[in-house]
């Protein structure tokens, strides 16, 4: 009797967390798998149609163009992002005054709204007029059209997410590099270990978790790249730049097949499960004997 | 040939001088301790030897080879860092292999050295663990490791016991005193601890004030103090310094207290400073509360009894206010508040001049 009075006392505390974990997360996905079972758009109950969605996604050249484009400009991103924030990250771990302008610098990108970054990106990209079509025929060469070709729009939008993003990534590898002792270093000196040795040995084994952390949020986080698609090539020239999420926001509120979509979001979300875990997976076999 | 020599190291943070000037001399298998107080610069000329610091100016020479221009791993040196510095994600075979690896030395010399290695620290069974499955104490014995595979002409050990609990210390105090006879390498170690310097160094540097004020061996460090820091720094519960003046005569020096008491001493009168002025330093061993029939040479007031078990040591004021440090058996009595007598051995005090130089009796 006791015992049960306590249970409820506990919940009663965690109760706040609950009820807006349930609302704003358990609901919405519980109502997502639901919706993706249905024939249905934003007005009028569905109709139950079971695995069709998932079914006709699965013949649907669209769907599988938006899967490859989305796995394509995460390759481009996640590693060239996590390359250039470390190397930022360990330029910039000094007390120095310069370097803690330049770090603020580097973080400011990532304030922006996606609606700045492309408008910016714009500027740089267009091949008429813009910075990097005035550079290319500075030096006499054609300018690229990065925003109309099918195959420079990729390229185009992963720039533009590695500008943007670069600042997080940098700050969580400073805050790892702050943690490791001076004394390492210091005993490295005394072993004898050059720069690269002591990078490869000392430094990069020291930040194997906060490495492991940039690349599965930066994977979660482009392959749910949405807005710089939109925005900045909404999704084309037929198709080459359209993202998953890009092709379920057109399906849902262009089409307006809300269940359509919600299986599209669905087999996305499993996608997305499957890869971080993965990558969990594999960087974690060994964490056992680490420290 | 000098193991080590340092001439003329200074060393300044900022504009805030840490060292001033410092020259030593170290023999070749020389165990040397640097004693001093937090910010006497003792480490920091330990890191100028290492390499982690580089010296404004003056030359740090290891067996005759000039070695403050090059960088820390081409010293010849090894280091056994305060909390260790092991490398968490490698294991203690790793740990020990790193150094020898990265001087191109052929594996199974590495392997050989690591054996041998392991085997008097006795951490054999440890080789594959990694450091976070170590205590304390293995931790310890690994950066020791780590430094000997190396076979440096030095080792350099900063505060290498400060982070072992009061067991572990006395115990690793002991081994370090071992493995010293069987390293043939100089070992100069960082501590504040003056236990540990007595009892291991050959000789101890007791630095203070940016400048180094004595170097002798500790028994030498402990009788003949060089000046009024070092006696007081040297030597627990503290020696009591007492302004005196000093009696006309020949023969023995003759110093009277404030309170009036006349210590006859065993130093010699010649070799004094001119003046009257003068310091008298008493050990607590020298100063012992007299018992009923004893002469007193003066009687003071307690103020404190502290009881250690086999002694007891009083602290009390004499008469004119000035507060002295005496000692007494075990099973004293003396209460706060009580008048006692004090016996003054002068044959054992210690005269200082004004500049604070040291004086001692030529037997001691």
């Amino acid at each position: 009797m006791r015992a049960a009075a306590r249970r409820w006392d506990g919940l009663l505390f965690v109760a706040p967390f609950l009820l807006l974990y349930c609302t704003i997360l358990i609901y919405p996905l519980l109502k997502g798998i639901w919706l993706s079972l249905h024939r249905v758009d934003l007005f009028g109950q569905g109709t139950l149609v079971g695995f069709d969605n998932y079914a006709r996604l699965i013949g649907d050249p669209t769907f599988g163009q938006s899967l490859i484009n989305t796995f394509l400009v995460t390759l481009m991103v996640v590693p060239v992002l996590t390359v250039l924030a470390l190397a930022l990250a360990l330029a910039l771990n000094r007390a120095t005054r310069d370097a803690a302008i330049f770090r603020g610098i580097f973080f400011s990108s990532s304030v922006l709204s996606v609606t700045i970054v492309t408008l910016i990106f714009r500027f740089i990209l267009a091949p008429d007029a813009g910075l990097l079509g005035e550079i290319w025929q500075g030096l006499g060469w054609e300018p690229l059209p990065f925003l109309s070709h099918p195959d420079l729009t990729l390229p185009a939008l992963a720039i533009t997410t590695i500008w943007w993003s670069l600042g997080l990534p940098m700050m969580l590898f400073l805050a790892g590099l702050q943690q490791i002792p001076e004394d390492m270093y210091e005993a490295a000196a005394l072993d004898n270990a050059g720069k690269w040795t002591t990078f490869w040995r000392v430094t990069l084994p020291s930040i194997r978790r906060t490495l492991i952390l940039v690349v599965m949020l930066q994977t979660a986080a482009q392959l749910q790249m949405f807005g710089q698609a939109q925005l900045l090539t909404a999704g084309g020239p037929s198709g080459a730049s359209r993202t998953t999420v890009l092709f379920l926001f057109e399906v849902a509120f262009g089409r307006w097949e809300l269940g359509y979509a919600s299986a599209a979001a669905e087999i996305l979300f499993l996608i997305i499960l499957g890869v971080t875990l993965t990558q969990y997976w594999l960087t974690g076999r060994d964490r056992e004997s680490g420290r | 040939m000098a193991g080590l020599e340092l001439h003329g190291v200074r060393k300044a943070f900022k504009g805030v001088q840490v060292l001033d000037g410092v020259d030593l001399t170290v023999a070749p298998r020389e165990f040397i301790a640097f004693l001093g107080p937090s910010g006497s610069g003792k480490s920091t000329l330990l890191r100028i030897i290492a390499g982690l610091e580089t010296a404004d100016d003056g030359e740090v020479i290891l067996e005759g080879r000039r070695i403050d221009t090059l960088p820390p791993g081409d010293r010849g040196v090894a280091m056994v860092f305060q909390h260790y510095a092991l490398y968490p994600h490698m294991s203690v075979r790793e740990n020990m292999a790193f150094g020898l690896k990265n001087a191109r030395v052929p594996k199974p010399e590495i392997d050989g050295l690591i054996e041998d290695a392991a085997r008097v620290l006795e951490i054999n069974e440890l080789l594959d663990r990694k450091p976070g499955q170590l205590s304390g104490g293995q931790r310890q014995r690994v950066a020791i490791g780590r430094a000997i595979v190396k076979k440096p002409k030095l080792f350099l050990l900063d505060e290498p016991l400060s982070n072992l609990d009061a067991a572990l210390r006395l115990r690793t105090r002991v081994e370090l005193a071992q493995l010293r006879q069987r390293v043939d390498a100089g070992v100069i170690m960082v501590t504040h601890d003056q236990a540990e310097a007595m009892t291991l160094a050959d000789r101890i540097v007791v630095f203070n004030d940016r400048r180094i004020q004595q170097v002798a061996p500790p028994m030498e460090i402990y009788s003949r103090p060089a000046n009024t820091f070092v006696a007081r720094f040297v030597g627990s519960p503290a020696m009591t310094i007492i302004p005196g003046k000093l009696q006309n005569g020949s023969g023995h020096a003759a110093v009277r207290l404030g309170d009036g008491a006349l210590i006859e001493t065993a130093i010699s009168r010649d070799g004094l400073p001119p003046g009257e002025r003068i310091e008298i330093g008493l050990r607590p061993e020298s100063v012992r509360v007299t018992r009923d029939g004893d002469v007193a040479t003066t009687t003071a007031k307690v103020v404190l009894v502290e009881r250690l078990g086999e002694r007891s040591l009083v602290y009390a004021q004499l008469k004119d206010g000035t507060e002295i440090t005496a000692e007494d058996s075990g099973l004293s009595t003396a209460r706060s508040g009580d008048e006692i007598g004090l016996k003054i051995d002068g044959a054992a005090a210690h005269l200082f001049g004004a500049d604070g130089t040291g004086y001692h009796r030529q037997d001691a």
